[in-house]
């Protein structure tokens, strides 16, 4: 029981350290990958290649002048970036990001938490995420706020049924919603991507539209809603919800290697190699996206989610379910 | 039976610690230099006009409430596709059952025009 408490102590904080800094240098790869694709630099200055940069970003945002505006609901206006950041940051719970490796003759299982239910854990504590963005919009007193906070509710809450619906495929495939599960059912290069890759296709498109990425950008459209729901916030508070989006980006990538991409099974390498290779691939398609794509409307994209997304993903669980049970 | 939730309350916990410690040390490390118009709600320099907690438009609501009923669909559609190996044809049917007749209510939506954004 000590050993099982330490472990998860050790384990927890360091994978929490570790998560962290790659949530901070996202920030960097997204504006050096999209400074190349638009034929620039991007960040060159602070240390060599500008590998210093997140760190004095969140330097200076730890010093800046914290503004919280006269007529906002004070209270909700602190919490809002708290609840974002600290729900995104409690999703990698459940992510396998590795197998087992064995430490002082003891098996250590490279998963926070080995849950039952860890598929419906994700998508639980992805919902509470976007309560930190309504509520940032609504408490800043800001009609770009509201504006940004109402779109962005109401564009996650869209896309969260044809995201969970896309991964119904996978749970019938595997028997599970145990992660580690579903990883080990991939075993021997049956990754669920080759039996379900429509499903994988939607899951992509609804990630982007989760976690507000372009083509899906619609709450902080810059160039009708100045900033969106955090166009108040300022110094720590703003970078929280930096930190969480792209803590709910990386996520959304893991999740993606593991449902559907065999998480971290690979040859030669070892296990937490391949996920990070896999997830930071995914990652990375996510920033083409953004230097590629124009924003759509936001009437078109609530109509992607329900008149498009929503049949097509349950159809598939239908195909899926059809197939199986004649392939019995 | 309970270990992986200790694991999770841990972590919550962290994250909670970590978002609260920081808030407060650019609280603490911060100017602080109040004025009146910094206070004001920022809409590109032109003086707000009206109240912003008005009245919302309908849309939210019946999109909110769409997500309720499609979400538990989702949610109890969960448990039976873990289980779908072990059901036959039999269980296959009834959650078709199931699924055609929330369809039907989204097609029913759908032409009153509840997803319709002009």
């Amino acid at each position: 029981m000590l050993f099982f408490v330490v472990e998860t102590v050790i384990k927890t904080i360091v994978v929490f350290g570790v998560f962290l800094l790659f949530c901070a240098y996202l920030t960097l790869a997204e504006r050096k990958i999209l400074g190349h694709i638009q034929v620039r630099i991007g960040p060159n200055r602070v240390g060599p290649w500008g590998l210093l940069q997140p760190i004095a970003d969140g330097l200076k945002a730890l010093f800046k002048e914290e503004v919280v505006p006269e007529r906002s609901d004070k209270v909700l206006f602190i919490i809002a970036p708290m609840i974002s950041v600290s729900m995104a940051l409690c999703l990698m719970a459940v992510i396998p990001f590795g197998d087992h490796i064995t430490l002082f003759g003891k098996k250590i299982n490279l998963v926070i938490a080995n849950s039952e239910i860890g598929l419906l854990y994700l998508f639980a504590f992805a919902s509470l995420a976007d309560y930190g963005v309504v509520i940032g919009g609504w408490s800043s007193y800001n009609k770009y706020g509201l504006l940004g906070g109402l779109r962005a509710a109401a564009q996650m809450i869209s896309y969260e049924i044809a995201l969970g619906l896309s991964c119904v495929g996978v749970i019938m495939i595997s028997g599970s919603l145990n992660l580690v599960d579903i990883v080990k059912a991939q075993a021997g290069g049956h990754w669920n991507v080759i039996y379900q890759p429509i499903a994988f296709i939607f899951y992509i498109i609804c990630a982007l539209a989760e976690i507000n990425r372009t083509p899906f950008d619609m709450p902080e459209a810059e160039s009708e809603l100045a900033c969106g729901y955090n166009i108040e916030y300022s110094s720590m508070k703003f970078s929280l919800f930096f930190i969480g989006e792209y803590a709910h980006l990386m996520i959304v990538a893991a999740v993606a290697t593991t449902l559907f991409l065999g998480g971290w099974h690979g040859p030669y390498l070892p296990s937490v190699v391949w996920f990070l290779i896999k997830t930071f691939l995914i990652v990375f398609f996510f920033m083409w996206q953004r230097g590629t794509f124009p924003r759509l409307r936001y009437d078109r994209i609530m109509m992607l989610g329900w008149k498009v997304l929503l049949p097509l993903t349950l159809a598939n669980i239908f195909v899926t379910g059809l197939v199986m049970v004649l392939a019995r | 039976m309970l270990r992986p939730y200790f694991a999770i309350m841990f972590l919550m916990l962290i994250s909670i610690l970590f978002a609260v410690v920081t808030v407060a040390l650019s609280h603490l490390l911060g100017p602080k230099k109040t004025t009146k118009v910094k206070s004001d709600p920022y809409e590109c320099g032109v003086t707000t006009i009206g109240p912003t907690w008005e009245r919302i438009p309908i849309k939210f609501y019946i999109i909110a409430m769409l997500f309720l009923v499609f979400d538990v669909e989702a949610v109890f559609i969960y448990p039976w596709a873990v289980i779908f190996k072990r059901l036959s044809l039999f269980g296959f049917i009834e959650m078709m059952i199931f699924i055609i007749v929330l369809f039907l209510g989204l097609i029913y939506v759908w032409k009153k025009g509840a997803l319709k954004w002009e």
